[in-house]
């Protein structure tokens, strides 16, 4: 596979101790209040599921636990209807709290037409578009 | 620039969806073209288009006293590029996991 994959990065500092923003990243009650429903475990290579419910996000992500290091550093496997990713939260502190780095690595531009559209049932419709928006340039 | 919720929800609606659709098939048109073809009445299809306009996918043109219609396809530029809409989803969710971190404990 020589196909190039992208990286997205989110960071954000929070006026709190690192140790608290773990404790959101990791305990599974507070882990579904920010981000979604859960049976997250923080134990290296254990699976657990994060179920989506929204218009836009319906669904189950597949996820397995690959690095746990208490207070720096969580990366799960991000996996959800053929796209594959790794989801790493980075936290590093600063003087008035934690900064938070969420990088999300390994979106493949081939996925996102079926991605997007298997979940709207759009495909046809995203093809046709992008075809016409090539016409464009 | 418009979100992508923005443009995900107006065309949210399968006869939105089919209005621009034929807009961008067939270039400009006015709203007597698109009712003929779009088997709603007049009024019904002018609120389409307002909704379409709203999320500037739509742009109109007045020409006397008709109003030419014609789809702007580029402005769905953020909706094909997918990880604009991840990017939105992690704002969104941090700025829940921040509301939770300002009610929790220390």
């Amino acid at each position: 596979m020589t196909e190039e994959t992208r990286t997205l990065v989110i960071e954000r500092e929070f006026p709190h101790p690192p140790e608290k923003l773990w404790r959101a990243l990791t305990q599974p009650h507070l882990i579904a209040e920010w981000l979604m429903q859960n049976d997250f475990e923080p134990v290296l290579g254990r699976d657990f599921k994060l179920h989506v419910e929204s218009p836009r996000w319906s669904g189950i992500i597949d996820c397995k636990v690959l690095i746990v290091e208490p207070n720096r550093k969580l990366a799960y496997n991000w996996n959800s209807m053929g796209l594959e990713t790794v989801v790493t939260f980075t936290l590093t502190p600063t003087k008035n709290g934690v900064q938070l780095r969420m990088e999300q690595s390994g979106f493949r531009e081939e996925h996102a037409r079926n991605f997007h559209g298997a979940k709207l049932g759009w495909q046809k419709f995203l093809g046709n578009l992008e075809q016409t928006l090539a016409r464009l340039d | 620039m418009q979100t992508p919720d923005t443009i995900f929800r107006s065309l949210s609606d399968p006869t939105r969806r089919a209005i621009f659709e034929r807009l961008c098939r067939g270039g400009e048109q006015t709203v007597w073209m698109l009712t003929e073809d779009a088997g709603i009445s007049q009024p019904a299809v002018s609120k389409h288009l307002g909704v379409l306009k709203l999320a500037g996918l739509v742009g109109d043109r007045r020409d006397g006293r008709e109003t030419h219609y014609s789809a702007k396809p580029k402005a769905l530029a953020p909706l094909l590029d997918w990880m604009s809409l991840y990017a939105g989803f992690w704002h969104e969710r941090f700025d829940h996991l921040e509301s939770l971190l300002n009610r929790m404990d220390q």
